[in-house]
């Protein structure tokens, strides 16, 4: 708990003229789960993709607190490096289940890929780990060896969560890891989230343009206009007292139920 | 007279709501505000409708942010300022030693109602079949049956919502207590038992803030009053 596991400092990138994402600075410490909100276009995304190495910032630096190689700075590794790290210590759960997952190979092999790119090498203790993870995200065991081709969305994402946690990853990025899905299979997913980030004590940045979603899975939030942060603090501070215009704005649009 | 420390100290506390979609007007809630907070103690906060008595309530545990002033908290045997505070800082200041019931249960989509108690003791370290247990005892204690006990609160009546709130708050023990009208929609007898379990908790050493609007259960807990004015009025 004595340093964050995650830094940026002035995190900058452009698009050609435009700005995506301008002078981002904050720190994640251990165990907390940090929400990025905004509508679409305010740069979570662009920010998100900084913060997990696939995006180099045309200024500001993100340093990361890795478990093998002590304080890193993230964009200064060497790709084989950065790869190495997103491979063994980070986990990064995409929107579109099919973009994070092999849709070529069974089930079992998505989970089993991870643990072996970690040095797992017997195949029992490896088919043993993916059948509980399965378990672990709701998915029938008898599955295990069909594709994710055949699956649903919702048992995509899920599996994909399952690829991405086997590894037990100390910090895990999600991009709108709920969106595009039946309200009750998100409420599933949200559920096995939570419970998934209690139990393993996760630290995550999430994006999301969901505040339900937010106040249901993250400590803090930052809250995106323009590429800028225009607010961050606790959730339940964020969404209950929100001080700039565009947060009441944001705040005061969701729809009652 | 007590003889014990304070726990919470407030002083010259300033809230204001600021309302951008109304061009930025300013509504002045808290001015001003001081108080403190002793274990065994009991706070009621009295004073009309619309005084900021809930504002009051909800700056202290963190919710909503003062604009001046100071809030502190002792915690692992020093003083926390919550003004101002990293979120990490309030995080840990509500997760060991501040616990707060709102007026309505915040519903956990698909979570049982004995796992929604149990939640706060478990994320304190305990094994999840002791915190069940007492999750147990106290939906018990609070006329919760128990065929009840495995099913998300959200189809539950106001008055069980409220009383699983009380049972989730009350699980971890914590010394400083804030409780907003905790037996708002209680008949009479499930009044009593929050009534009760509150009073044991005063009693054990616990310091307490509260909004009671039924004057029988203020009388039956608080030990003190404070008066919130209405922002604009006179002291």
């Amino acid at each position: 708990m004595n340093a964050p596991l995650l830094s940026a400092r002035g995190v900058t990138r452009r698009f050609g003229g435009r700005i995506a994402c301008r002078e981002v600075s904050f720190d994640l410490w251990p165990g907390e789960v940090l929400g990025i909100v905004g509508e679409s276009g305010s740069g979570k995304t662009t920010l998100l993709n900084c913060l997990a190495g696939r995006l180099a910032p045309d200024e500001g630096t993100i340093t990361y607190d890795s478990a093998a190689a002590g304080t890193v700075d993230v964009h200064a590794l060497s790709e084989a490096r950065r790869r190495l790290l997103a491979r063994t210590e980070w986990g990064f759960v995409n929107q579109d289940a099919r973009e994070g997952l092999r849709m070529g190979v069974s089930a079992g092999a998505n989970i089993g890929e991870r643990l072996m790119a970690i040095g797992a090498r017997h195949y029992g203790s490896i088919r043993q780990t993916a059948s509980d993870w399965l378990a672990r995200v709701e998915i029938d065991l008898d599955r295990l060896d069909d594709r994710p081709t055949t699956y649903s969305g919702g048992m995509r994402q899920r599996l994909q969560i399952a690829r991405n946690l086997v590894s037990e990853p100390r910090l895990v990025f999600m991009d709108e890891p709920t969106g595009g899905l039946d309200v009750s299979v998100q409420a599933r997913l949200l559920d096995l989230l939570r419970g998934l980030v209690d139990r393993f004590h996760l630290s995550a940045v999430l994006v999301t343009h969901d505040l339900g979603v937010a106040r249901l899975l993250t400590h803090r939030l930052m809250v995106m206009q323009g590429g800028r942060v225009v607010e961050h603090g606790l959730t339940d501070q964020v969404l209950d007292d929100p001080q700039h215009a565009y947060t009441q704005m944001l705040v005061a649009s969701i729809l009652p139920v | 007279m007590t003889t014990m420390l304070p726990v919470l100290r407030v002083s010259a506390l300033n809230k204001s709501f600021v309302v951008h979609a109304q061009g930025g007007l300013a509504l002045p809630v808290l001015r001003d505000v001081a108080l403190s907070v002793a274990p065994g103690e009991c706070l009621a906060l009295v004073g009309p409708s619309g005084a900021g008595k809930s504002t009051l309530l909800r700056s202290l545990y963190g919710n909503y942010r003062p604009q001046s002033g100071s809030i502190q908290v002792r915690h692992h045997d020093r003083w926390v300022e919550l003004v101002g505070a990293e979120p990490r800082i309030t995080l840990d200041v509500r997760r060991r030693t501040m616990g707060f019931v709102s007026q309505f249960l915040r519903v956990i989509p698909r979570v049982g109602a004995l796992d929604v108690v149990a939640e706060p003791m478990v994320r304190l370290g305990a094994s999840p079949e002791d915190a069940r247990r007492r999750a147990g005892l106290l939906l018990g204690l609070l006329g919760i049956p128990e065929r009840l006990w495995p099913l998300p609160p959200a189809t539950f009546s106001g008055g069980e919502q409220q009383r699983v709130n009380i049972a989730r708050s009350l699980i971890a023990d914590y010394p400083i207590l804030l409780l907003d009208e905790p037996t708002a929609s209680l008949d009479t007898a499930n009044r009593d038992r929050v009534v009760e379990l509150v009073r044991r908790r005063r009693e054990a050493g616990a310091a307490i803030v509260g909004i009671f609007h039924d004057v029988a259960v203020r009388d039956a807990v608080a030990t003190r009053l404070h008066d919130v004015a209405l922002p604009g009025a006179q002291p």
